[in-house]
């Protein structure tokens, strides 16, 4: 019963068959460890003291910034940018939306400010409303990116909404909110320092 | 409704006259209302684009509830199921497919590896029972094989209790 | 204070696991036995002390005290006792420090037992258990502690291991409450299920391992480790149809599995553990694949820990729910050292784990078991790409994707099919050689008896091809099943003169193992039936209806009376009510209660279907939607789901099976024919 195997010669694996095993094993490895590495990147490689990519935003048609339909970060530069992420589902985001207007007819006139709400999955008929509900008059669009082919919130790895991210003169991440802000004092108190 | 949205529509005027026009034939056109299981029918291939693993049509979020009042009205204005999805894939990637867009590669692994699989081991089968044959051959006869060489020791407990009743007969 | 004492036990705890596997190599390599005794004393000692920090927990947990950031996180005033204590498993801390303590109920459980015979796996059983042990410790101690407190600093309030400078202890009012959805029965029942099942496999693949470093490779690990394995699966399947049932019942999907990428991890192991279960058979009886069956426990312990892993670290998830959980990189760090590691050792032996005899038959039970592995295996690598192609996708191509039930149900479908009609032929063939002449003897008579059902359900019941594929299938494995079991029986009657009941007890009571596979198998087809109805003939519809009005869903017609809706103060509930009166055919059934829970706290909704439970169908209501006191009446989505009760009284079954299956074996016949034969054919083996 256990002749023919005992007597044959001790072989082990063959080389090429360990080679492959090896390689497989590796490689699969590897790709968990890659996708482990982009998980724990992506809540850094967005923050404050970065300098933000050039992206672009498709603005809703009521909306216009300098006559154009969409803005680039970078016709921005010299100028503080606010970013607001919002979604007309999220409720949270109404608490600040009434603020965030009103932060926006101050800083407007200056010229100095510009605020930009993306809309993050959102569906255009809620988003008009919801815009149109709080008055919202600064430039607002979807959360697509022409530039950089994935959507805005994907690259600043947002982990909600919503969620405000505010850019100095030079483009560098200067602060990010998470979550509403509850009062206009909280939103100024962000923006005078990047003014000086 | 945003303007914006408006203008794609603008873009399927046409075809959605032409929908109209067999309003009769098809269930999408302009005419009553899309009713729940319409929509239900579309959102069950979608999944919701901000929660985990969640299909469209049993996501109790408010944000599902809007995307399934999206799919009435493209619906209502005659999209077809095909467009609506190329809609949502467009606008919120393309995770809210309920399968890959790329078919082949999805099934082409796990049917490459279970044809490797079936292939090792119709080898191993081929390798197997050769030698109990060829070593019969070599020796001539003198080695019997193994299966008739020594009992196999089979848990066939019935096996056992029919042979002792055959006994006992 | 209290909180730090626990703390205190654990680091305790942890140290004696390290101490364990270090002594237990040193010992074995300077021979000492009174080492390696200490090492097994060690192994012992970490269960009271692990026992100890979960009592301390548990304390903290049912007395309110939210200062202990896990306390505040998982509990809160309003929940009663039971919820408190078993929201120990509720969040990540808590259900690592869980893992480790069954992991070391187990160790010691084995570490108890006689070694007299196998003195040279001890050592290594518990190297292996220990470092797996520690790991888990570890990993509570350093990244996830469940006793760290709330203090108030310059800075904010955090949670911190110790009382940083400047600080003072912040307790809040009142936790946050465990998610609502957590806290149904089989939520609570669920997850321990799972972990036993999980923990209760890292036993064979200790012994596993031990028996490749001592390179004594033959059957003794697995006999060993056999009902080991068999009560890991119990409880791993349990877990799964737990899981299942949870769902069905509170999720609101009309189904009970939704190939969730969580839902897959925990049903890898269980496919791996399944083609083991089966695959030790062939060792145990012929000698063979004792390659194979390394490999697969292998498989098994890495996929126990990879699913872990996958459903904490965040890896997977789009929604960074665990993001920032430091746990991953060392998660990843033990699974890649543990396969490396066994896969090492598992060439390095290549060559003692050689086949004892060979393969005689193509249709021999060996031959069919193997293909039954193939399937097996086939099945894990759909799951398994399934899992994996998001982040390669995502990775490769930056193209974020969802790999969703249609893949798994397509890809998995014809393997499942191949798997019932194995099912049905495996049991007829015998180990050694079957022809097809015997075989076709033995399975013609359940065949065409299957034939006939099928044809009868096709002019009855439906002209679903699938449908009616599966129908042959499940009626062939049962005949196929009974008619052995009855084979046995009536053998048995004629033998011993035992009444035909009697000789079915006894007959499953002499050789358990086989017999409770039997019931599996039977348990299995009944689950399958219900799989196929609820999958190719479920039927939906939603409406708006108001109050008077009704919805039509195949024969059934759900007529909507009143809704109500009201709080629960105390427990911080909103409950919405609405009572429906449900017709078969016009026939009054009864009335169901749809309702919604709106847990104020956490802001999550839950949608708890109204169900009318027969064999045929289930009549499933969901409240969706609706508007107090007004004319637009309430949105209802209806199920019918044909069948889905077969699901679950198979699971029922199942559950009798597998405790037969898995119940200690006394059986002095068995054992001394198997003896006397052993003796004959083979000295080197031993038993």
């Amino acid at each position: 019963m256990i002749e023919p195997t005992t007597a044959a010669p001790r072989r082990g694996v063959p080389l090429w068959v360990q080679i492959i095993v090896w390689v497989f094993l590796l490689g699969l490895l590897g790709i968990v460890a890659l996708g482990l590495n982009r998980a724990q990147k992506r809540s850094v490689t967005v923050q404050p003291g970065v300098e933000i990519e050039d992206f672009t935003v498709p603005l809703y048609d009521e909306y216009q910034y300098n006559g154009m339909n969409q803005v680039s970060l970078s016709d921005l530069r010299g100028k503080v940018v606010v970013i607001n992420f919002w979604a007309s589902w999220c409720k949270p985001c109404e608490q600040e939306a009434a603020d965030m207007q009103q932060a926006w007819t101050e800083y407007e006139p200056t010229g100095e400010v510009v605020f930009l709400g993306v809309d993050y999955v959102d569906t255009p008929t809620n988003a008009f409303i919801y815009l149109k509900k709080f008055g919202i008059t600064y430039p607002n669009g979807e959360d697509l990116n022409v530039t950089l082919k994935r959507p805005i919130s994907d690259y600043f790895n947002i982990q909600g909404v919503p969620e405000t991210y505010f850019i100095d003169r030079n483009g560098v991440l200067q602060y990010v909110q998470v979550g509403p802000f509850s009062s206009v004092e909280q939103i100024r108190a962000q923006i005078a320092p990047l003014l000086e | 409704m945003s303007k914006n949205f408006l203008h794609k529509a603008q873009n399927t005027l046409l075809i959605a006259a032409l929908l109209a026009l067999f309003g009769t034939l098809t269930v999408s056109a302009q005419g009553p209302a899309p009713t729940d299981d319409e929509v239900n029918a579309i959102a069950k291939q979608l999944f919701c684009p901000v929660c985990e693993s969640t299909p469209l049509d049993v996501c109790p979020t408010e944000a599902c509830r809007q995307w399934r009042e999206l799919i009435r009205e493209m619906l209502a204005d005659g999209k077809s199921e095909a467009e609506i999805k190329q809609y949502f894939v467009e606008h919120f990637g393309a995770q809210v497919l309920n399968e890959p867009p790329n078919k082949f590669a999805s099934y082409a692994v796990p049917v490459a590896a279970f044809l490797i699989g079936a292939f090792l081991l119709f080898r191993g089968f081929q390798m197997w029972l050769k030698p109990v044959k060829a070593d019969t051959a070599l020796e001539g006869g003198s080695g019997l094989p193994e299966s008739e060489a020594k009992p196999i020791p089979q848990d066939d407990y019935i096996a056992r209790l029919e042979e002792e009743v055959k006994k006992q007969k | 204070m209290i909180a730090q004492f626990g703390f205190g036990v654990l680091v305790v705890s942890f140290l004696v696991a390290l101490y364990s596997v270090f002594a237990a190599i040193y010992g074995e390599y300077k021979k000492s036995p009174s080492l390696v005794e200490s090492a097994r004393r060690a192994m012992l000692l970490t269960w009271p002390l692990l026992t100890l920090t979960a009592g301390v927990l548990i304390y903290l947990l049912v007395n309110n005290h939210y200062e202990v950031q896990f306390v505040y996180e998982v509990t809160s005033r309003s929940m009663p006792t039971y919820l408190k204590v078993t929201a120990w498993w509720g969040g990540q801390a808590g259900s690592l420090l869980f893992w480790s303590w069954l992991m070391s109920a187990f160790t010691s459980l084995v570490t108890l037992r006689k070694w007299d015979r196998d003195r040279e796996f001890l050592p290594w059983v518990i190297v292996v258990s220990g470092v797996t042990m520690s790991f888990f410790i570890g990993m509570n101690l350093f990244f996830e502690n469940p006793f760290a407190q709330l203090y108030q600093t310059f800075e904010g309030i955090g949670p911190h291991t110790f009382q940083p400078a400047d600080s003072i202890l912040f307790t809040p009012q009142d936790g946050q409450g465990l998610n609502p959805l957590l806290r149904h029965p089989g939520m609570v029942i669920h997850p321990p299920m799972l972990y036993l099942g999980f923990v209760s496999f890292v036993i064979p693949y200790a012994f596993a391992l031990a028996a490749l470093i001592t390179g004594r490779t033959d059957d003794r690990w697995i006999r060993l480790t056999r009902r080991w394995a068999l009560w890991a699966w119990l409880f791993l399947s349990f877990g799964l149809v737990l899981g299942g049932r949870w769902a069905y019942d509170v999720l609101g999907w009309g189904g009970y599995w939704g190939w969730d990428p969580v839902e897959i991890a925990a049903f890898m192991p269980w496919l791996t553990g399944t083609a083991f279960l089966h695959s030790v058979m062939i060792q145990e009886k012929r000698g063979m694949f004792k390659h194979w069956n390394m490999l697969l426990i292998i498989l098994t312990y890495s996929l126990v820990i990879f699913g872990t892993f996958l459903t904490r670290s965040g890896v997977l998830s789009s929604v960074h729910a665990f993001a920032e959980s430091a746990i991953g990189p060392l998660f990843f760090t033990f699974i890649g050292l543990t396969l490396i590691t066994s896969v090492a050792l598992l060439i390095y032996r290549w060559d003692s784990l050689r086949s004892e005899t060979t393969m005689t038959s193509m249709l021999s039970r060996e031959a069919l078991f193997l293909l039954n592995n193939l399937l097996f295996m086939s099945i894990l690598i759909v799951c398994f790409w399934g899992v994996i192609y998001p982040l390669i996708s995502e990775l490769f191509s930056g193209q974020k994707i969802t790999v969703g039930p249609p893949f798994y149900e397509r890809a998995t479908g014809p393997l499942f099919a191949a798997l019932m009609l194995l099912m049905g032929i495996a049991p007829l063939s015998a180990w050694g050689h079957s022809t097809v002449k015997t075989l076709g003897r033995a399975i013609w008579k359940p065949a065409v008896i299957a034939v006939i059902i099928t044809v009868a359900l096709f002019f009855t019941y439906t002209k679903n091809a699938i449908a009616l594929t599966g129908f042959f299938l499940v009626a062939l494995v049962i005949l196929v099943t009974v008619y052995e079991y009855w084979r046995g029986a009536n053998a048995r009657q004629k033998s011993q003169g035992e009444n035909i009941f009697t000789a079915f007890w006894n007959l499953t009571g002499r050789n358990r193992r086989r017999y409770g596979g039997y019931i599996i198998h039977i348990s299995m087809m009944l689950m399958a039936i219900g799989i196929l109805g609820i999958e190719l003939f479920q039927v939906e519809t939603q409406g708006r209806v108001a109050v008077g009005e009704s919805l039509n869903l195949a024969n059934y017609t759900v007529e909507y009376r009143e809704i109500a809706s009201w709080d629960d103060s105390p427990k911080g509930v909103n409950f919405t009510r609405a009572v429906v009166d449900i017709y078969e055919n016009g026939v009054y059934l009864g009335e169901l209660h749809p309702r919604k829970d709106f847990y104020f706290e956490s802001q999550q909704s839950m949608t708890i279907p109204g169900q009318y439970a027969t064999l045929r169908d289930d009549l499933y209501i969901l409240l969706i939607d609706w508007e107090p006191a007004s004319v637009e009446g309430a949105t209802f989505k209806i199920y019918v789901n044909p069948l889905v009760n077969w699901l679950w009284l198979g699971s029922l079954l199942f559950l009798v099976g597998i405790v037969i299956a898995a119940w200690a074996e006394k059986d002095p016949e068995r054992v001394t024919v198997r003896a006397g034969r052993r003796i004959q054919q083979t000295s080197a083996a031993d038993d």
